[in-house]
């Protein structure tokens, strides 16, 4: 993984990368009671209704292929190292609105390019790993269902 | 009339670009920025025959390097009482033109310069920096590879192609269209370079689905242009061309670039403009003799003419067969070769080429074109004019 991009957490992420290093995947939920609404990306306000208070809720790790792409050089020498490699966006089961961005792999630490393309539909179901990427950082990525 | 009425009244046909200029387009130029820039807007000017003096508006990119204190110093402006910046990359560029369409309306300037200089060709590409990035694709996308638009885009590209039926050849007939019109501009980089669907389809991939020839090009150029009241530009020297309506568009729950999180990724900021741009309009889409859409990608054309009304939800694609897009089709686009293969100056090419259009002396002439929709890019907080001789 040496080279590539870790993420840049913020304040209002922190939550999902604290959760993903214990190999849990949580979304942030607004936490008023009479609205409950899950949000992504995390931020300080509820956009339904505006409450500052906010949950992190236990997602299943289940999700499906809403979108791919499979980028090729030039890019960034880390990354053109793997390429062509794929870049998906996962909607949960449990959520279908909330969408991830990641890569499918073959194992939680393999090759960014570990999973042949043309293994890879819109629709396909994909379920989370986790990868220790470095200090304190811990990406989620998606592994095919038979 | 109601309040919002009046307000509308004032800015329809209030204002009119008296003139535009533009330097050479190339993949290097030897210039500087602000020396492009400065020759833009002195060619603008000299083109609407209002002296530099006279200058009191700017509006520009936030993107742009030049800033007005250096322009306005150079060119010699006098007072400038009204500058504006517009942000979100190409999807400021019509709005620099309606900032300025407002400032003019309502007394706050009387004449406004709108440019745009880059040397995008010779200069380095954004995405490279990895010290400087975006707060939410840095934690949120970058990591995993989605460094480049055309990756950004290509993720929406491949869903709209998935939801509805849409396929490479509808990418390429965009393509196309604005490669044959730039094979008629002897300005644009691709002038004399004609495309084929077996050099589209055998072309590299840049981000699967998105090949080659679905990315603008990378060049060096700048243009300006000069607004100012409807009745000031009716004694300059060039035949007026109106602001009929401007919008710029936000749309709710909305993400630049990287628009996954909403409801409905795929109904983009154009879809917003076009709601208040028809609304204070007196023609619509049917209306439209000629267009010039933002066309960072190919896939881009597609979404717009939905979001613009030209056809229906997942329609986009449809619509550019059977040379739809091309001189004499259904709705000629991107007359001048657009930002695939004119030269991309994020989109403000397009808008002096709406202006060309308008005055009957584009290079891929429509007959008798008598009103032009220009629009900023999409898949990113945008804006459109409605241009009208």
């Amino acid at each position: 993984m040496d080279g590539l991009l870790l993420p840049v957490v913020d304040d209002d992420g922190a939550p999902f990368w604290e959760y993903a290093a214990r190999g849990e995947l949580r979304v942030q939920a607004c936490a008023a009671p009479e609205c409950g609404r899950l949000r992504f990306p995390p931020r300080p306000c509820c956009p339904h209704c505006r409450s500052f208070e906010s949950e992190w809720r236990p997602m299943s790790g289940r999700g499906r292929i809403w979108s791919y792409v499979l980028p090729h050089p030039p890019l960034l020498p880390a990354y053109a190292a793997q390429a062509p490699y794929n870049a998906v966006v996962v909607e949960l089961a449990d959520a279908p609105r909330i969408r991830l961005v990641g890569n499918v792999v073959s194992g939680p630490d393999a090759p960014l390019d570990s999973v042949d393309p043309a293994r890879l539909r819109i629709g396909a179901p994909v379920r989370a790993v986790f990868c220790p990427a470095g200090p304190g950082v811990t990406l989620v990525r998606w592994l095919l269902e038979r | 009339m109601t309040a919002w009425e009046v307000a509308v009244t004032a800015l329809k046909d209030a204002t009119a670009i008296a003139g535009i200029g533009q330097t050479a387009f190339a993949k290097q130029l030897p210039e500087s920025e602000k020396t492009l820039a400065c020759r833009a807007i002195v060619a603008a000017l000299d083109d609407a025959g209002i002296d530099a003096s006279e200058v009191d508006g700017f509006a520009s990119y936030t993107m742009e390097e030049t800033d007005e204190v250096e322009v306005a110093k150079a060119i010699g402006a006098g007072d400038v009482t009204f500058f504006s910046k517009v942000g979100y990359g190409g999807g400021g560029s019509c709005a620099t033109v309606a900032h300025l369409a407002a400032a003019v309306a309502t007394g706050q300037a009387s004449v406004g310069v709108a440019w745009r200089s880059r040397k995008r060709g010779s200069g380095t590409r954004p995405w490279k920096n990895t010290a400087v990035q975006l707060p939410t694709p840095a934690q949120w996308t970058r990591p995993y590879g989605l460094l480049r638009p055309a990756d950004e885009i290509g993720m929406l590209a491949r869903r709209y192609m998935h939801e509805y039926g849409a396929t490479r050849d509808h990418l390429f007939n965009v393509a196309l269209a604005c490669r044959n019109r730039a094979n008629q501009n002897p300005d644009a980089v691709m002038y004399e370079r004609p495309l084929t669907r077996d050099m589209y389809m055998t072309s590299r991939w840049i981000s699967e689905p998105l090949c080659l020839f679905d990315n603008c090009l990378e060049t060096d150029g700048a243009l300006a242009c000069v607004i100012v009241s409807a009745e000031r530009a009716r004694d300059c020297r060039q035949k007026p061309v109106y602001l009929h309506s401007v919008a710029q568009g936000l749309p709710a729950q909305h993400h630049g670039m990287v628009n996954y999180w909403n409801d409905d990724p795929l109904t983009g900021p154009a879809w917003t403009a076009a709601r208040q741009l028809w609304k204070q309009a007196d023609f619509g889409p049917d209306d439209v003799d000629v267009a010039q859409i933002y066309d960072a990608f190919t896939p881009l054309i597609p979404l717009s003419l939905e979001g613009y009304g030209f056809c229906g939800r997942g329609e986009g694609a449809a619509f550019t067969e059977g040379g739809a897009l091309e001189s004499g089709g259904r709705l000629p686009i991107n007359t001048g070769g657009g930002g695939l293969s004119e030269g991309y100056v994020h989109g403000f090419n397009l808008i002096n080429e709406g202006v060309k259009q308008l005055r009957g002396v584009s290079t891929a002439q429509v007959p008798d074109a008598g009103t032009c929709l220009v629009t900023a890019g999409e898949g990113v907080p945008t804006s459109a004019l409605l241009l009208r001789s």
